[in-house]
């Protein structure tokens, strides 16, 4: 088990990292494919919204992506400011970009998808509403880590910023579901999948693991590029 | 020589806060003009229709404490940090979340509670009933305090960082929408569980910020 700690020094773990990248970035292309396909190909059409539910192939696990990453960022920061271990820092600083762009993408998403069903670009639902503020804290932490010059006081105060806000989380979605109720402003419900049809079903968990296994590739190698910049980690071999 | 103890620490802080707001008296005076303003501005944005107005009054008026408490928050650790007195605060014996907890004590008392005091004057403003401006202004009493115990970790946070400013409200506004959306909404209840919540935490996850910050 001790041997695993040689991975928390950055020159150690640089290695581990960039041989890790191509294990994850072609299954993940692969997977993306077979999503894509059997999402949008043969997957049947929606007797109720048609063919304009298929972008939840990308918003649903988009969604959720921008979720967990925040989650795993946090952690990461949190283990990086309690242990003073460097790579831990960094690899929060890696996931929130990555984080950002998913929560992003789902936003978009979310409004492609609501024009046609809704009839309008934007409602100030609970769910949307909370993807918006979810983006305000990556850009926050972002911002944060960027105006610090010091690489360990951004470090540590994204640490502090990300822990408050992993805290905040579920009391701001708490709010924004409060708020929502009481102005009863959309009566809009999102279509039920409780009873998807199975190759509906199928490319949605195919496409989560597509973005899992994006993620862990496009991570790792921004881990590296931040590993050779601040540590000036020499390239072996 | 013996240590102060806590209280004359928490108490000696809180007046020496006080003490240097009121030979700088345009800190307090310009946060109250700010808020007055903007809380101005939204009439001048749109049709002053009465019915309009009434209904968007708790929320402009929330909007508008948020952003003042947000600007003066820039005050709170910067002259100190400038002249060294931070330094000091942060190798007392006594603990730097006392200390903390007693600057941001002077600092709502300096720059939250004048907006509280002039909100009924705002709710006139906008034709908001009696009731309404009574429930207006018990939610910014419970609330303005809590948007400035957030908002000390974000100025600890960007303690010394040029365009400390607005970086300071861009990552303090989203964790205070919670206490926006009770106060406006008027839910005294949940205001007053996040202001008990921040009350506890907030200046203890302050103080480690400016261990952060002052290295």
């Amino acid at each position: 088990m001790s041997k695993w700690y040689k991975y928390a020094s950055p020159v150690n773990l640089y290695p581990l990292a960039s041989r890790m990248i191509p294990w994850f970035a072609i299954p993940a292309a692969i997977f993306f494919i077979t999503g894509l396909y059997v999402g949008f190909v043969v997957a049947p059409t929606d007797f109720q919204q048609g063919d304009v539910y298929r972008v939840l192939f990308i918003h649903v696990p988009a969604a959720w992506m921008g979720m967990f990453l925040y989650l795993l960022m946090s952690i990461y920061a949190a283990i990086g400011w309690a242990y003073n271990a460097r790579a831990a820092s960094m690899m929060a600083s890696s996931l929130s970009i990555t984080g950002a762009m998913f929560t992003f993408l789902s936003l978009i998403t979310g409004s492609l998808w609501g024009k046609p069903t809704w009839g309008t670009w934007w409602v100030w639902d609970a769910r949307m509403t909370s993807t918006l503020i979810l983006l305000f804290l990556y850009a926050g932490f972002i911002s944060l880590q960027s105006a610090i010059d010091d690489p360990r006081r951004a470090d540590r105060a994204g640490a502090v910023l990300a822990v408050v806000g992993v805290i905040n989380l579920p009391i701001i979605y708490f709010s924004v579901q409060w708020w929502n109720t009481l102005h009863q402003g959309a009566t809009i419900r999102i279509v039920s999948h409780t009873t998807m049809a199975a190759p509906m079903l199928a490319a949605l968990l195919i496409m989560l693991a597509a973005c899992w296994l994006y993620s862990v590739a496009v991570v790792l190698s921004r881990l590296c590029c931040i590993f050779v910049e601040r540590e000036q980690v020499e390239v072996i071999g | 020589m013996n240590r102060p103890s806590y209280i004359v620490m928490f108490r000696w802080v809180v007046w020496r806060e006080i003490v240097l707001a009121w030979r700088r008296k345009s800190d307090v005076l310009s946060t109250l003009a700010f808020f007055v303003i903007v809380v101005s501005l939204f009439p001048l944005g749109m049709d002053p229709d009465s019915r309009v107005l009434r209904t968007i009054a708790p929320g402009v008026v929330w909007v508008s404490a948020l952003l003042a408490s947000m600007l003066a928050l820039g005050r709170l650790f910067a002259s100190d940090y400038a002249d060294g007195t931070l330094e000091q605060m942060l190798i007392a014996p006594q603990p730097l979340g006392l200390i903390v907890a007693g600057k941001l004590l002077a600092q709502w008392l300096v720059t939250g509670l004048p907006l509280v005091l002039i909100s009924p004057l705002l709710g006139l403003q906008f034709g908001l009933s009696t009731e309404g401006t009574r429930l207006m202004a018990v939610s910014l009493f419970a609330g303005v305090p809590a948007l400035t115990l957030i908002g000390a970790i974000g100025a600890a946070l960007t303690l010394g960082i040029r365009g400390g400013g607005v970086l300071l409200a861009l990552i303090v506004l989203p964790l205070c929408i919670p206490v926006l959306v009770f106060g406006a909404g008027g839910n005294m209840a949940l205001v007053g569980a996040v202001l008990a919540l921040t009350v506890v935490f907030a200046p203890w996850a302050a103080a480690s910020a400016l261990r952060v910050a002052v290295e």
